[in-house]
């Protein structure tokens, strides 16, 4: 493969039993950016990590960190790369210096350099005070950091964050988030899964969304939601005034308007950006109409996956939930509480 | 080998920075002890020799046959917690982690039974034989823990849960230490189980712990079958024996294993 590719994974099997965890997954990252690949669970993200971490061989397909292959040269993938899984997986018993200190020599850093790196990474990810307290007494924002800290010990070229936030509550994700743009803004490749299509649209330049084992769509955050469909004019009036408005701005974009009853909303496809919601505004003024709010809204990534999939994200994820295929994933959820 | 030394090293830091886990691993030792010692101690008759001579070989034996618990029930915590993902994707090599599991273990056995053999003594154990003797038996205890350890291991990975790994062990180790000469006389037992009692490997490592600390076997030894002849030969057999087979098949799995 070319250089410019730190992560190539080409036609990934792995199926489980009657499950086809992956069905020819294909994936690209480019050296120095952030890949997102984004899908319910159970589509096939933590697979695809496994593979690439080399932690799980595929039943077939290729895959390559840094041009090495992950089945053929394991130990030497593992030179280079950081993974930070689901869960934090560090040892809880342990103070966060104490972990820090082990990953550090079993990376083969010296005892001075074990402890030289343990020292700068809790200093990084404001946990020096914390550093002596075994990890049991953290919060769950603290023990992520910790276990993005461990991931990062020898700088790795290419880093993988498996659901890097999940479980965590809006502050501790936003502390995560500021973490890993930081760590992005330091020029590391990074392969990211979510189920939050907020976290890919924040975090990477590039987006693959997955679904049943299979790359389904991927392009800039932009690129795929102009798949969608473009810019819609969005107008909140007055009950009376829904009819009135429709009609005319139907008129306006040569559009069919679509109605919201419940919220008095009418939304019709703009082409033509914000010219048209002056020409809007002028229209409704004219008519003597004054909207509640008025908008243009870019399909969200949310509309995205619906548009593709035909589902809402978190509908599969009850689905799969209930079906009870993944009994790791109860017992996680189990520990959480 | 040295990364083994700094996942062992880890175990026991674990005891530092949570002395509960050694108060624990070592009180129920000591209760057996005190416990055989007061309730069947007046009730078994042992011709020429305390009860408590017999009791403590087949305490001490008990506990080290517990090792594969001990390994079983960490290595499954460390499973279930994704602590093994991360050490599968560190660049060391591929029997480190259980290795350094298995030696963790085998530390922590020195101590526990330091402990038990101190409780012993204050109970009325006191061994007969030379300090050579006595050292050597200790040491065939350690190995026998050594290798229940690696036993330990398959079983940890196999079932990646801790409850199930807890309740496979002590479904197959309980009845493995009473169906011995650990505590009571095998004579008392039906036909088929005195021999299941005779080979069974608990059996002739109490037999030559036993001997070792200079006693004659007065709870076993019906037939003058191998084992009873021989217990050190053939709980070096048995030693050995559980290495070789589940050294290898560990490892193997340890490199394939997966959390799901």
């Amino acid at each position: 493969m070319s250089k410019k590719y730190a992560v190539v994974a080409e036609n990934l099997v792995k199926t489980y039993g009657e499950t086809r965890a992956l069905d020819g997954l294909s994936l690209e990252v480019e050296e120095g950016t952030v890949l997102g690949v984004l899908g319910p669970n159970g589509a096939g993200k933590t697979t695809t990590v496994r593979i690439l971490a080399t932690l799980l061989a595929p039943d077939s397909g290729h895959a390559s960190v840094a041009g090495i292959d992950v089945v053929k040269d394991p130990q030497k993938v593992r030179e280079l790369i950081g993974l930070s899984g689901q869960y934090a997986a560090v040892d809880e018993t342990l103070t966060g210096w104490d972990n820090l200190v082990m990953f550090g020599r079993l990376y083969h850093l010296n005892i001075k350099g074990a402890k030289e790196r343990a020292t700068q990474l809790l200093e990084q990810f404001s946990l020096t005070d914390a550093a002596r307290r075994p990890i049991k007494t953290y919060s769950g924002g603290m023990r992520r950091r910790l276990d993005l800290a461990a991931s990062l010990i020898i700088k790795p070229k290419v880093l993988f964050l498996d659901e890097p936030t999940t479980g965590l509550d809006p502050r501790g994700r936003l502390e995560m988030w500021e973490v890993i743009d930081e760590l992005v803004k330091g020029g590391v490749t990074l392969l990211l899964t979510t189920q939050y299509l907020e976290e890919a649209d924040q975090l990477a330049d590039e987006i693959a969304v997955i679904d049943h084992g299979r790359v389904i769509a991927r392009g800039t955050s932009d690129s795929l939601k102009k798949e969608v469909g473009g810019e819609r004019l969005e107008v909140t009036v007055e009950q009376s005034k829904v009819a009135e408005t429709a009609k005319l701005l139907s008129e306006l974009t040569q559009s069919k308007a679509h109605i919201e009853e419940g919220l008095h909303r009418i939304s019709v496809v703009a082409h033509g950006g914000s010219a048209r919601l002056i020409e809007a505004v002028r229209a409704l003024d004219a008519a003597q109409i004054s909207p509640l709010d008025i908008g243009l809204k870019r399909p969200s990534l949310d509309d995205v996956f619906m548009s593709l999939t035909g589902h809402v994200a978190e509908e599969i994820l009850t689905e799969e939930e209930e079906g009870g295929k993944k009994k790791g994933k109860k017992d996680k959820r189990g520990k959480r509480k | 080998m040295i990364d083994g030394l700094i996942i062992m090293k880890r175990q026991l830091l674990q005891l530092i920075r949570l002395p509960e886990v050694l108060i624990f691993s070592t009180i129920q030792p000591v209760m057996f002890v005190l416990l055989f010692r007061y309730v069947f101690g007046g009730a078994i008759n042992t011709p020429g020799t305390d009860y408590v001579q017999l009791l403590m070989p087949g305490i001490f034996v008990q506990t080290v046959a517990f090792t594969v618990a001990a390994t079983a029930i960490g290595l499954s915590e460390d499973m279930s917690k994704g602590l093994i993902d991360r050490f599968r994707s560190l660049p060391i090599s591929r029997s480190a982690v259980v290795l350094g599991r298995t030696l963790g273990d085998a530390t922590l056995n020195i101590v526990v039974l330091i402990v038990m053999g101190l409780t012993g003594v204050l109970v009325g154990w006191r061994p007969s034989s030379g300090a050579l003797n006595i050292t050597l038996g200790f040491g065939m205890l350690l190995l026998f823990g050594y290798a229940m350890s690696w036993m330990g291991v398959l079983v940890g990975l196999s079932v990646r849960d801790t409850r199930v790994a807890n309740s496979v062990v002590f479904l197959f180790v309980f009845p493995m230490t009473f169906l011995s000469n650990a505590f009571a006389p095998t004579t008392g037992m039906p036909k088929p189980l005195q021999y299941v009692a005779e080979w069974n490997p608990v059996s002739t490592m109490v037999a030559g712990i036993r001997s070792l600390f200079g006693l004659t076997n007065q709870f076993g030894a019906t037939a003058n079958s191998f084992p009873s002849q021989h217990p050190i030969t053939m709980s070096l057999i048995y030693i050995i024996l559980i290495m070789v087979i589940f050294i290898p098949l560990s490892v193997q799995k340890y490199k394939k294993v997966s959390p799901r």
